[in-house]
This record gives C-alpha cells, structure tokens and sequence, in this order.
C-alpha cells in the first residue's frame, strides 16, 4: 500500500515536473523586444507605442479610419503582443480649397488695356468677370495673351470669335 | 469633377513637377488652377499640355495662372521680348509715362513685384521703374 503511494506521488511529482517545465518555462517575450519591432515597422513610424506586459498603448495621429485599423492589426500580428489598446486619433479633414478670386471689372479692363497693348488687332472687354476675347492674331501670339489674361484672375476667358491665323 | 477629369494630365503633371502652392478649383463649370513653377520651363510645360488637351485654349473652362517661384525681389531676370526693347515706366500700368528702357536679351535686376503683372526693375544703368512682367523671365 504505501509502496503505492510512493509511486503515485513520483506519478504526480512528474506530472507537475513536466507541466512545470512545458508551460510555465515557455520564454517570455519581452516589453522591449515588441517596442523594438513596433519601431521597425515603418507603418507605424508616426505613432507613439508603450507596451507594458504584452499590451501595446498606441497614440499619435492617423489619416483616417482605416489607418486607424491597419496599425492595430499590424501591431497585434507582431508575436507576444496579448491586446492593443488603440489610442489613435484621426486627423481633421483638410479644410476644402478657398474659392477662386475674381477681379472686379474695373482693374481687369486696366489688366486687358496693358496685355493687348503690343497686340493692336486683338480686341477684349470684361463683363462681371467675363472677358471676351475679339479680332485676329497668331497661335504664338494668342498663347502670350492667354497667359497675361489668366494671370488677372477673370471668371472665365472667351474666345471663340477669335480668328487665330 | 468633369473638369478635373478632363485636366488630370495637367495637373498630375504639375504635381509631378512640384508646382508649389497648388490649388485646383472648380466652379460654375471653370476650372481654375494657380500655383508658383519652380522654372520657367515647367510652365512651358504646362502651358504645352494645357494647349495639347484644350487647343488653341479656345473651351474657355479654365483659368490656369502659374508664376515662377525664382522671380523674387533681387533675383537677375531677362528681357525676353519678341525683338523690341522693354518700356520701364514711372508707374505700374501702359498709362504711365516711359523713363527708360531695357535691350532685348538684357540681363536686369527685379527689384520687387507690385502685381503679377508690373515688376519694379533696375537696369545696370541704376534706372529703376516698372515693366510687364510677361516680358521678364528669371534666368535659370
């Protein structure tokens, strides 16, 4: 009987032994060695990481929801790491582009008078920002005189009665 | 959106070209794009693609005004007239009475800009006074 004993408890002693040695044994991943492959992933270069016990901290500014989503997966695909708390932030929408500035009549017609002034066969008037573009004259020309129209910011510029030679 | 479509080359290609300032618009079927070229020739370029996908510009739905980022107040700029030479004049506009004049080809210093359009120049001479600046390109 007690020879029985004895062995059962070597049985369980042995058990206890092998779990010991499978289980708790197992080599830990360490805190650093996530923080190092977290800073090794250039996805995640714009972000700031703790990591305490397995569990990653992430802040710092993304573009959008679905960056937002991406560093979380990566991070959790990185080995040892047990859960992320995602901290992210997404950024503000950039603010739409300001509207175009149309110059008032008055300083277009005075633009127009100084663009044609070397082009006496081109005619132009601007009307609530519109000019119109008459006479004749070269493609080479006509390119210059485009360019010195735009650049007085009209709504739009028409030529359509132009001749172009 | 049509617009945009319509110029993509256009303004992919000023992206690609690094055309500072960028802004693309559209509005009542006009687009407008402005934005400061790094050289003269990237607005050559622009102005090339803008000819090849609209010719002779004659649509009338765009507006596109690129300056040269180089033409900046002490920066040396050519007269590049047809052949003729350049007015400078007392103030800036072609009302404004001629004080002197700068050679095609000639070589001048841009004082400062008192519009897109009219430049504050000096010749080597030391004559200062105001000149179209289409007539002025940043030598490069």
């Amino acid at each position: 009987m007690k020879r029985r004993i004895n062995q059962l408890l070597q049985a369980v002693m042995f058990v206890t032994l092998i779990s010991i040695t499978t289980f708790s044994c197992k080599p830990k991943i360490k805190d650093t060695d996530i923080e190092a492959k977290i800073h090794a992933n250039a996805a995640l270069s714009n972000l700031t990481a703790s990591v305490k016990d397995g569990v990653v901290t992430l802040s710092g500014e993304v573009k959008d929801d679905a960056e937002k989503s991406t560093v979380e997966t990566a991070v959790k695909g990185i080995e040892g790491v047990k859960q992320v708390v995602n901290n992210c932030t997404v950024a503000p929408p950039p603010p739409p582009p300001a509207p175009p500035v149309i110059a008032a009549d008055d300083p277009l017609t005075k633009g127009i008078t100084d663009a044609l002034k070397d082009f006496p066969k081109v005619k132009a008037t601007a009307a609530e920002g519109v000019i119109t573009v008459t006479g004749e004259t070269t493609k080479a020309e006509w390119k210059k005189i485009k360019m010195a129209l735009d650049a007085l910011h009209p709504k739009k510029v028409i030529a359509n009665e132009l001749k172009i030679k | 959106m049509a617009l945009q479509d319509k110029y993509k080359e256009l303004t992919d290609a000023a992206t690609a070209a690094g055309v500072g300032n960028l802004q693309v618009r559209e509005q009542d079927g006009v687009l407008y794009i402005d934005g400061e070229a790094p050289s003269g020739s990237v607005k050559d370029n622009l102005w090339n693609i803008y000819d090849k996908i609209d010719p002779n510009f004659l649509s009338g739905d765009l507006v596109m005004n690129i300056n040269v980022s180089t033409a900046v107040p002490g920066a040396k700029v050519k007269v590049v007239t047809e052949k003729s030479n350049l007015n400078i004049r007392k103030g800036p506009g072609t009302d404004q009475p001629i004080v002197g004049k700068a050679a095609h080809n000639e070589i001048i210093t841009l004082v400062s800009k008192s519009s897109d359009q009219w430049w504050l120049v000096r010749t080597n001479d030391g004559e200062e006074g105001y000149s179209y600046a289409q007539y002025l390109a940043p030598v490069e």
